[in-house]
């Protein structure tokens, strides 16, 4: 990982005299993840560049942070080659004087503003954000930017990934800019960082001083700088702006909504909650499974109506399980009682499941293979049998009025399968023959007159 | 004097305090066996005479009783039970438990026990309590019987040194004899077909008029015949068969468990009123033909039958209409109906007869279970259970199992005799009963701490977690478990190498396996791709049969973690019917006859597969690799030529360009792997096991036989398939291990992998255990796909050496286990859930953190 920094201030070799570096010489420095080198590829009165060369040591990276499934990636990594966190803590340790502004032999050096250019030869940028983000990121600063796309291999063309070569140039004083990369080059880069800490955010705020509260960034950069953990986020903005808190928070939380890849409707979300918690309780159903409960909302609503007097969530992912029970121990002790939380899968037959008045399936049956539909069936229509079973699933023709979602693609990435309409009637009404139910099909959410509703709702009722 | 009580039952000691009982209790049975009301006590409150906690007590001495007789543990209950209140929990505990309850009275008279009180500390109650508990008792005594004790032994004082108990055998157990047997299904009257029968089966039969029921049959040599029951009714001489089957089991010839039928008969000839329905009233005519003492004889016959038997250290239970397992060996009213009738749902079907509940579908038993009673086409086979009755009265046949040949012996019926009410075929599915039943697995059978069992390791734990996540990856991502027989046990590496810029070399592998006593092994081309297994069947025909699949499937392709390989439906059947059709050029279907194939291949091009990675990972390093160091490289060049005379620049630079030679090898290394997949004709794949097909396993065969096998299917379909190089080493002759490793070198250089080093015989074990199946060897330039671009540089090389393989190779041993078994249950036509037991198990093992790079 390379960057080079120059000026054409006259004389150019002042430069070295602010760093703390000698244009003669070439120095090398230790550093936690491998060493830094210093060293100037040019030295004249007219212009002065020095390179600053970090050899990552990549053994070093991993061995830092075992644990089984990251460690392949983290071997074949871009990290010892892009421009990175990595950058900032070597600049922090190679340059500190020059940063903190103090140069004993040329004090008048540390406020003189003079033209400055840095390259970093590699950038790791989000594919979408690209070029947009770096310029939103400087030029605010007073920096002019020049950025070229480095082509990937040819037969690889899409890919999450891509890299900028970048040239910023700027009038300011070494401080700045070194402040400025300090900062900002996580914030581009927007990966693993390696030192996160309650300590950043005082950091952030120390390096912050004086341009970031009125960058027009200033939500992104803290949200990316502390890797999105929101609860550090948040104390950083409140200090930073000591400002009304809660409206931020909402702020940055809708940003990082909007910046994730799916699409999310928020609302249709809810709607299809509150359509189903309506149908249970008309149907007056008292003992309700909740199969792949995911993050358990539906949860939640049921557990808010003391009709429901037992609620069951299943769910497959272990993971999502043991945030559920986390969550359900802080629940007042009236709830935590009614509710049961299972590890379980809808593929296999479970004895658990037997004997309830409702089960709801919601935005989980698109989630399973094809070949799977038939074991799904029998074990909770011909199984577990419930008195009433609601399954909702998305509406492929509706897919047209997304207008992010490209076509013939699926609304989520793990998506096996999206019905029409017709696809899923045919199906309930299969299910419902086969296993002794009578079933209706009604649109959830707004309903298009063409495309009809974006989501569909299957009303199972036992017909014995 | 003997006191005689079965083997497995609740002793309930009665006798006033001070009567001696836990005396009698610790001379007759062993320490574990005995529950005492007074050591609850203790353990409750450190007090063994603490009235108060009394209630608690016996709470745990319940459980307790409880958790042993479950367990089919001999229970004793120390306590003074003189009461009949205190009595009953513990009768109610037998009855849940079916076993008997014996009663053991100790008639220690009032001075006595006083006498004994005194001597002890805390045993000052007084000596109404004494008077009250002789009272008590007294008044018990003759009323045991009818609470429901099955043995009432009494013991007196003058008795009570001369006491020894006697365990006698349970009637069902049959344990110690081993077989082999021909268990014959239900007879119904049915003389002629019998007799043809119990010829093909080798049997001779003689007459002997006046003598032995008029027959004397001889068994072939060993054998013996086990009738499941139901002798008479509906066919045309049920008295010969009664005849027959009485002289038969009077010689030892034949063992005999009653039927319904036969119970019924029993009654009606004990002069009960019974409805004479079902062919009773011929059968009652037919015998009052006969003499009078032969009624009783056949009565006697009949009640003395036991209701079922557990044979061949408990692998084999005969009972007529079945026998859970939680009731197998135990006695009861309840077992005795069971094994007569089954339990039904209390509903009954469109033809007016009761409906039967399911219960094989719930068997889970190690012992196999043969039964009669509901009449079917065909025998059929479900979880480890099988049902005989092929309605011969019906018109049907008679049916015969050997065992343990697990083979049918089957005689048509000569006539039809009788008409059932619900036809033979009726609810006759297109998938066998296994399969059916099978379609869904259970998730008790899956979740928590599971034990495998398997033929090469005796055991194989997997911890919650494990499971657990082994549920989350199937469920979300594997094929359908009907198709699912295999996954393969994952490889370790060689131990690393010491030589200079080598972090794997074949030296180690090639010495691991002469160290381990092999003398030959068999080195492989390892193909850079995706593992793939691949099952083809003859037609979809073969695939609904055999597997239980719906639709046209004719096979499967799918990944070592099961997941299907091909998205594209179309392109996965085109792919398959290469495969189908190279398999018919060379006509195996008959040579090996069978209808499917299971393969263990290498599937080509990586980038088939892996293109995520690819373009997420591998090209991003490369393309951020290659750009960052030609720019450090420039930098560094200017710097030089200022400052030429710089030591340190120097070796700067000179370091800097050779992390640029290993970013370019590292971008040439994974670029060889990747090719673009327009079509079929793109892909390629390499098989290297043979793995099964319906005769057989094939893991018995050596890796030269598979490698040449396969070679002559790669060239019957050489569009698709690609015979993998190999080379036979023999470990001992230098020369021939030398050229093992210049292959090994000369293959490496060229781009490939690597190679696979494999004992010749694919199972080994030596006197350590098994021997690792195959150990790779991978080429330097590939290893910069795993390790990173810039592995082998001498300052990162020293640190990689340094790896651990044991918890890798451990692994490898018991994910071996596990698809091994796997292959064995699926050809043996075992439950869906015994293999899919397998499978989930190699999966679960495979959650285990291991360091991915090996």
């Amino acid at each position: 990982m390379l960057m080079t920094l120059s000026t054409t201030h006259t004389p150019a070799t002042d430069l070295g005299f602010i760093l703390h570096k000698h244009p003669d010489r070439v120095q090398q420095f230790e550093l936690p993840f491998g060493s830094a080198h210093v060293f100037y590829p040019e030295a004249s009165p007219e212009l002065c560049r020095v390179a600053l060369l970090l050899e990552v040591d990549p053994v070093a990276l991993v061995r830092g942070n075992p644990g089984g499934q990251g460690m392949l990636s983290q071997y074949v990594n871009d990290r010892p080659y892009v421009a990175s966190s990595l950058l900032s803590v070597a600049l922090g340790a190679v340059f500190s004087s020059a940063i903190a502004g103090v140069c004993k032999k040329r004090p008048e050096l540390v406020e003189q503003h003079m033209p400055l250019t840095v390259e970093l030869p590699v950038v790791a940028v989000r594919a979408k954000a690209g070029l947009g983000l770096v310029k939103s990121l400087f030029e605010p600063l007073g920096y002019s930017v020049e950025a070229t796309s480095i082509e990937l291999d040819p037969s690889q063309t899409v890919s999450q990934y891509a890299y900028l070569s970048i040239r910023l140039s700027a009038n300011l004083t070494v401080k700045q800019l070194l402040t400025h990369i300090y900062v900002l080059i996580p914030v581009l880069d927007n990966s693993k960082h390696y030192w996160i800490g309650q300590d950043e955010v005082s950091k952030l705020l120390r390096k912050g001083d004086g341009w970031l509260a009125q960058h027009p960034e200033r939500e992104l950069i803290t949200l990316r700088y502390l890797r999105y953990q929101k609860s550090l986020a948040s104390t950083a903005l409140e200090q930073l702006l000591q400002a009304t808190a809660p409206e931020i928070v909402e702020q940055t939380e809708a940003a990082e909504e909007a910046a994730t890849p799916e699409i999310r409707q928020p609302s249709l979300h809810t709607q299809r909650h509150i359509g189903i918690v309506q149908r249970l309780k008309a149907a007056g159903a008292q003992r309700i499974l909740d199969l792949g409960c995911g993050e358990g909302k539906l949860l939640r609503e049921l557990l808010n109506d003391v009709q429901f007097s037992t609620v069951v969530g299943m769910e497959l992912s272990t993971r999502s399980l043991a945030i559920l029970q986390q969550r359900a121990e802080r629940l007042p002790s009236h709830q935590r009682q009614r509710l049961s939380l299972l590890h379980g899968s809808l593929l296999y037959r479970d004895q658990r499941l037997k004997g309830f008045d409702a089960a709801a399936i919601v935005e989980v049956l698109e989630h399973l293979e094809l070949g799977h539909l038939p074991a799904f069936e029998q074990t909770i229509f011909g199984f577990a049998h419930p008195k009433l079973v609601l399954v909702t699933t998305p509406n492929r023709e509706y897919n047209q009025l997304f207008p992010s979602l490209p076509a013939d693609q699926l609304r989520h990435r793990d998506h096996r399968f999206e019905w029409t309409r017709a696809e899923f009637a045919a199906w309930a009404e299969r299910v419902a023959a086969t296993y002794n139910y009578r079933v209706t099909i009604e649109p959830l959410g707004p309903e298009d007159a063409n495309h009809g509703a974006p989501s569909q709702l299957g009303v199972f009722e036992d017909a014995t | 004097m003997e006191l005689g009580i079965p083997e497995f039952c609740l002793v309930v000691l009665i006798g006033a305090s001070g009567a001696g009982k836990s005396t009698f209790a610790q001379r007759h049975f062993k320490p574990t066996e005995i529950i005492s009301s007074d050591t609850c006590r203790a353990m409750l409150c450190d007090d063994e005479t603490d009235q108060a906690v009394s209630s608690e007590a016996f709470d745990l001495v319940y459980t307790i009783a409880a958790k042993r007789l479950a367990l089919g543990r001999l229970t004793v209950i120390d306590a003074t039970n003189v009461q009949a209140a205190a009595r009953q929990p513990l009768l109610a505990l037998a009855r849940h438990y079916h076993v008997w309850p014996v009663a053991i009275v100790l008639q220690t008279p009032e001075k006595v026990c006083l006498e004994r009180n005194v001597g002890r500390a805390n045993r000052n109650f007084g000596d109404f309590v004494v008077k009250r508990q002789v009272d008590n008792l007294r008044r018990s005594l003759r009323n045991l019987r009818d609470e429901g004790f099955r043995v009432v032994h009494n013991v007196t004082p003058e008795q009570v040194d001369a006491i020894e108990i006697v365990r006698q055998r349970a009637w069902s157990n049959r344990k110690t004899e081993h077989g082999p047997f021909d268990i014959i299904g239900d007879v119904h009257g049915c003389y002629p077909e019998l007799e043809r029968l119990l010829l093909e089966l080798g049997y001779s039969i003689n007459l002997t008029p006046g003598h032995n029921y008029g027959f004397t049959v001889t068994p072939p040599a060993d054998r013996r015949a086990v009738f499941v029951g139901d002798l008479v009714d509906r066919g045309p001489d049920s008295v010969a068969v009664l005849r027959l089957v009485m002289s038969m089991v009077e010689t030892g010839a034949a063992l005999c468990v009653p039927g319904n039928h036969d119970d019924k008969l029993a009654r009606a000839l004990a002069g009960r009123k019974v409805k004479q329905t079902h062919g009773l009233a011929e059968t009652m005519q037919a015998l009052a033909e006969t003499d009078e003492p032969f009624h009783q004889v056949v009565r006697q016959f009949i009640e003395g039958m036991v209701s079922h038997m557990i044979f061949d250290d408990g692998k084999l239970v005969v009972a007529h209409a079945g026998m859970k397992q939680e009731l197998q060996g135990r006695m009861s009213k309840q077992v005795r109906e069971f094994a007569l009738y089954g339990e039904t749902t209390g509903e009954t079907d469109e033809f007016g007869l009761p409906v039967r509940y399911p219960w094989a579908k719930e068997y889970r038993g190690e012992g196999l279970v043969v039964y009669g009673h509901t009449p079917i086409p065909q025998p059929e086979w479900l979880n480890n259970t099988v049902d005989i009755d092929t309605g011969c009265a019906f018109g049907g046949a008679l049916t015969a199992l050997r065992y343990p040949e697990r083979e049918f012996v089957q005689v048509p019926a000569f006539a039809q005799y009788a008409v059932p009410r619900r036809p033979l075929e009726y609810n006759a599915s297109q998938l066998a009963a296994q399969q059916e039943n099978d379609h869904v697995l259970n998730l008790s059978d899956f979740q928590g701490k599971l034990k495998i069992s398997t033929s090469l390791m005796s055991q194989i734990s997997l911890r919650e977690e494990q499971t657990a996540a082994a549920l989350e990856v199937i469920s979300r991502f594997a094929i359908e478990p009907q198709w699912l027989m295999y996954l393969p046990p994952t490889m370790s590496p060689s131990e690393t190498s010491q030589l200079d810029g080598f972090l794997e070399h074949p030296a180690e592998a090639l010495d691991y396996y002469r160290r381990a006593g092999v003398n030959e092994v068999v080195c492989e081309a390892k193909h850079m791709g995706s593992r793939a297994i691949v099952v083809i069947c003859r037609d979809s025909a073969v695939a609904q049969a055999r597997f239980g699949v719906v639709g046209e499937q004719i096979g499967v392709c799918y990944t070592r973690t099961g997941r299907r390989f091909f998205s594209d439906p179309e392109l996965e059947t085109a792919f398959l019917q290469r495969v189908q059709q190279a398999i018919s050029k060379l006509n195996w279907w008959e040579t090996f006859d069978s209808g499917w194939f299971a393969l263990d291949c290498e599937l080509l091009p990586w980038s088939a597969k892996a293109q995520d990675l690819i373009r997420n990972q591998y090209a991003p390093v490369g393309v951020a690799a290659t750009a960052s160091m030609s720019a450090a490289q420039t930098a560094l060049q200017q710097t030089v030529t200022r400052l030429p005379e710089s030591v340190e620049l120097q070796a700067l630079l000179a370091h800097t360009q050779l992390r640029q030679q290993a970013v370019q090898g590292y971008v040439d290394a994974y670029q060889q792997y990747c090719w673009p997949v327009q079509s079929l004709d793109d892909l390629c794949l390499a098989p290297f096991h043979l793995l099964a097909c319906e005769q057989r396993p094939f893991y018995d065969r050596d890796h030269e036989w598979h490698m040449q096998t396969l070679a002559a299917l790669a060239e019957a379909e050489p569009r698709l398939l690609l015979a993998t190089e190999y080379r036979v080493v023999d470990l001992h002759d230098q020369a021939n291990v030398e050229q093992a490793i210049e292959w090994w070198q000369s293959l490496t250089a060229a781009g490939g992998e690597g190679m696979v080093v494999k004992p010749k015989q694919w199972v080994v074990q030596n006197a350590r255990g098994l021997v690792q199946p195959a150990i790779k060897c991978r080429g330097p330039e590939y290893l910069r796909i795993i390790y990173g671009p810039e592995y082998d540089l001498p300052e990162n090389l020293a640190r990689l050496r340094k790896r651990g393989l044991s918890a890798k190779r451990s692994l490898a041993l018991r994910e071996l286990a596990l698809g091994l078994e796997a292959l064995d249950r699926f050809v043996n036509r075992e439950p869906l859930r015994r293999v899919h037991e397998c499978v989930f198990g190699v999966l679960a093992l495979e959650s285990e953190p291991v360091d991915p790079r090996l």
